[in-house]
């Protein structure tokens, strides 16, 4: 038996108080963004809102409640980009190593 | 496609709990509200949400909700209401 209501799908919870503040966006989260509107564009149109949307539910109750905005973007994009066969798992395990080795094992 | 409603009928949202990608929103399923607008017909987000890109395009409609009908022990004014972008596959009629 699955939850009748999905995590994501929130409307009319209580939400707590609402932070205000505005705050820059770092230049992973532009790139980010900058990818994004770059796999959806009409001459690729490999993620479009809906699936972007989709993957982002589909990432379950505890990465959405802990992922920033961007964070859940990317990790979105990067499982479409799988299940599309653009990227494979093992091509981007060996980049994502090689990232790390060259930051010197700080995080990304 | 033709529209199946028009402005002023009463609706009831269909009570599904499907998983995948759902536009309808949980708090509305299984409410009534009447129709207020046509919004225009578009194709199925649970299809495109799945890389379907070419199915048939449905109507969508706006529906007015009273607070009062969506949740228990409201305590606004029972004047107040929400309006809602509902696809018709979700709509069923008032009887």
């Amino acid at each position: 038996m699955t939850d009748r209501r999905r995590h994501h799908d929130m409307g009319g919870l209580e939400a707590g108080p609402i932070q205000n503040s505005e705050h820059a966006h770092e230049p992973w989260e532009k790139r980010v963004d900058a990818i994004k509107a770059l796999l959806s564009d009409d001459r690729r149109k490999l993620v479009t809102t809906d699936e972007l949307r989709r993957s982002i539910e589909n990432l379950g109750a505890d990465a959405y409640e802990r992922y920033n905005y961007y964070e859940r973007w990317i990790s979105a994009v990067t499982n479409i980009l799988l299940e599309k066969d653009v990227l494979s798992v093992d091509e981007l395990g060996k980049k994502m190593a090689e990232i790390e080795a060259r930051q010197g094992n700080r995080a990304l | 496609m033709s529209a199946q409603f028009s402005v002023g009928d009463p609706v009831h949202v269909r009570a599904a709990y499907p998983p995948g990608h759902v536009r309808t929103p949980y708090y509305c399923r299984g409410k009534s509200g009447v129709i207020v607008r046509f919004c225009g017909e578009f194709r199925n987000p649970e299809e495109l949400a799945y890389g379907k890109y070419e199915g048939p395009v449905s109507p969508m409609y706006r529906v007015r909700f009273q607070q009062n009908d969506l949740w228990d022990n409201y305590s606004g004014s029972p004047d107040d209401h929400v309006e809602i972008e509902i696809y018709e596959h979700w709509l069923e009629q008032v009887i």
